[in-house]
């Protein structure tokens, strides 16, 4: 069993960023919550839908991997356009362009996306899992990869996304950047939040202590 | 769903239609294949007509099968199936949308291999077209539903390009013998309502195998 | 969810079932070469009947029968006993299989003439063969263990399906193409020695399937239990990688 009783809401606005070695699980309750994978116990709510929810639950959630889950073969328009009809955006293609252009990506929109950098993909990637206003972003270590310019712009985008009103769970190793966006925050270990507090205030070091202090024990 | 099956299918004829590779490739195939066969096959000894048939129906399958891989092959280069799956849409429609755009690359590629057999064989097309396209699309039919099935569970294992034939073979052979059974009656200038027995078992599997693979398919998906 | 603990006394105790079973069939043969008369038209070679049916029964109805309905109820209840049911009926159905399809052409050379006929039986069983050698190569391509017991048990359930579907295609062939009458081996008409050592071979072959299956099965837990063992080392520490705040 890879996730057990869990219990965190994350409301609007708000950030819960997820640490936590590999194999603690994280993955996991994201795939749950996203959809992608049926939980064998328990309750969840995503925006007031119980979970699992299907296509209701997840109309309101958009998802960020370190895969970018893109076809390569088509263009960074084309792609993201794709995604809006799924949701049943209505004008995707001017949702398509708006959301590239969030990500400061929108000059490339009509190249294939094999032709775009790692970092380019990732943008392409974010703008295609927001195209449709999400409610709720679920976001597996995002950071992968991604060149400082990159990163920058994806903390700009999840920060209006927050501004927007959405709620986001990041997992990310990047405990400056995670710390950085996280109004909450959690470490998990073998399925279980060891440690789990608002963040208030706490910076970089001390946290990295009590990381390491909650995972060794 | 019928609208997202639409799309879906859309999306990966353009796909294919972007780089065209597969569907080249299975079209020269089915070329070569077809003169290979004619020079293996010695149609003096036995007739043209009555060996067109096999030929047809035996390059059908393989050209196929060989389309099939790159169905989820672009779903899982990336994983783009986990965006496909975490969206509102039925994975219904998904199986239904792949295997719509597999049907227009099997008819695509029939299209040119039919008339490319009837060629090189010297057979009366001209009666029997309509009764042959019908079977064709009958056959394509059954086809695709299994082969969408399976390039879905080939596309997550180890050997998923020799794994897709070899578990998909068999289950061609109720498409293949009444396709190849029905063309040699028609070609033998047969009246259509011999060729019905056979049509009729292609028919029963097409319908069986639609729906239990449909229905199947989301058991393929991660759950 | 974890296997339970192999039972430690099986791991050494002598399998009594397996025993039995394989001395039952060979009393069984024995009873039919020594036994039972040797039949008018075919000779001799007809008692190679009392191991081609039975294994044909055992492997096409009941192995493969078994592995389509433990595999049905798999994607039900996702019990994964269900999976390891499913998988050791294949791995003995394909042997019992194999056995037909050898015995099928030592028993029709001589009366028959062919080392193979279309026979429909005879090709179905060669299409099952090919189904279970999928499943098996299937199940061999594959690591993780709910994904394999998944794809599988689809499988399974789709070659259950298939079967209707050869068999019409072989009866169709056939009324079509008329070919030399074969004897039909199980046909009742067998005099009343020859029927007993039938069924008894039936039975005998049956309870062997069962014993097989068992073996296979406790087999199967244990190699699931050592698996889930390996998984469950403590993992290494994970690294965190942490950047200025910017």
């Amino acid at each position: 069993m890879a996730v057990r009783e869990l219990s965190f809401s994350v409301r609007d606005g708000e950030c819960l960023a997820l640490f936590g070695p590999n194999g603690a699980g994280k993955t996991t309750l994201l795939r749950v919550l996203a959809g992608l994978l049926r939980p064998t116990g328990g309750t969840a709510r995503i925006a007031g839908v119980p979970i699992p929810g299907g296509a209701a639950a997840r109309a309101v959630v958009g998802l960020i991997s370190h895969q970018s889950m893109l076809y390569s073969a088509l263009t960074a328009r084309e792609n993201v356009e794709f995604a809006a009809r799924l949701y049943g955006v209505t004008a995707p293609a001017d949702a398509a362009m708006r959301a590239l252009e969030k990500l400061r990506i929108a000059e490339r929109a009509e190249s294939a996306v094999r032709s775009l950098s790692r970092g380019m993909q990732q943008r392409v990637s974010i703008a295609r899992a927001i195209v449709h206003d999400p409610r709720v972003v679920l976001l597996d270590e995002p950071y992968t990869g991604l060149d400082e310019g990159g990163a920058a712009a994806l903390t700009d985008a999840l920060q209006s996304l927050k501004t927007a009103g959405a709620a986001l769970v990041l997992v990310t190793h990047h405990l400056g950047e995670g710390l950085a966006l996280a109004s909450h925050t959690a470490i998990m270990r073998d399925g279980r939040f060891v440690q789990h507090a608002a963040r208030g205030g706490v910076d970089v070091e001390s946290y990295r202590d009590q990381y390491r202090q909650a995972v060794r024990s | 769903m019928l609208a997202a099956a639409g799309l879906i299918a859309r999306k990966d004829l353009a796909i294919e239609f972007r780089t065209r590779s597969a569907f080249l490739a299975a079209l020269v195939f089915s070329l070569l294949a077809i003169v290979i066969f004619y020079f293996a096959w010695d149609a003096t000894a036995v007739p043209a007509s009555d060996l067109a048939p096999g030929v047809l129906w035996v390059i059908f399958t393989f050209s196929g099968v060989l389309g099939l891989h790159r169905s989820f092959g672009v779903e899982e280069a990336d994983r783009a199936i986990d965006a496909l799956i975490a969206s509102p849409i039925d994975r219904e429609a998904v199986f239904l949308g792949k295997a719509l755009a597999n049907l227009v690359f099997v008819l695509g590629v029939q299209a040119v291999a039919i008339p490319a057999v009837a060629l090189f064989y010297n057979l009366p097309m001209g009666r029997v077209l309509g009764p042959l396209t019908l079977i064709a699309v009958l056959a394509a039919v059954g086809l695709v539903a299994v082969g969408t099935l399976f390039s879905a569970m080939a596309v997550n294992t180890r050997l998923a390009e020799l794994l897709l034939p070899m578990l998909a073979l068999p289950f061609f052979v109720p498409i293949v013998l009444p396709a190849a059974q029905s063309t040699a009656r028609l070609l033998a200038g047969r009246p259509v309502a011999e060729a019905m027995s056979w049509l009729r078992i292609l028919i029963a599997f097409d319908i069986v195998f639609v729906v239990a693979c449909a229905l199947a398919f989301p058991f393929t998906l991660e759950d | 969810m974890t296997a339970p603990p192999p039972p430690a006394a099986h791991r050494d105790r002598f399998d009594w079932l397996l025993t039995v079973a394989v001395l039952a069939v060979a009393g069984t043969m024995v009873r039919a070469i020594a036994f039972t008369p040797i039949e008018a038209n075919q000779g001799a070679a007809q008692k190679i009947f009392y191991i081609h049916a039975p294994s044909a029964f055992v492997g096409l109805y009941i192995a493969f029968g078994l592995v389509a309905v433990a595999g049905a109820l798999y994607l039900w209840l996702r019990d994964e006993r269900l999976d390891r049911i499913a998988a050791s009926s294949a791995e003995v159905g394909v042997v019992f299989t194999t056995v037909v399809l050898i015995t099928g052409p030592i028993w029709g050379k001589p009366i028959w003439g062919t080392w193979w006929t279309w026979d429909a039986r005879l090709t179905l069983t060669l299409f099952l063969w090919f189904v279970y050698l999928g499943y098996l190569i299937l199940r061999g391509a594959i690591d993780d263990a709910s994904v394999r017991a998944r794809y599988s048990a689809v499988l399974g359930v789709l070659g259950a399906l298939l079967v209707p579907f050869i068999h019409l295609s072989v009866y169709l062939f056939r009324t079509l193409h008329p070919m030399p009458i074969v004897l039909k081996p199980s046909s009742p008409s067998l005099p009343p020695e020859m029927l007993t050592t039938f069924f008894l071979a039936l039975a005998s072959f049956t309870l062997l399937f069962v014993a097989l299956l068992r073996a296979r099965y406790r087999l199967a837990t244990v190699l699931d239990a050592l698996v889930d063992e390996e998984a469950a080392e403590p993992s290494s520490m994970g690294t965190l990688r942490a950047e200025p705040l910017r």
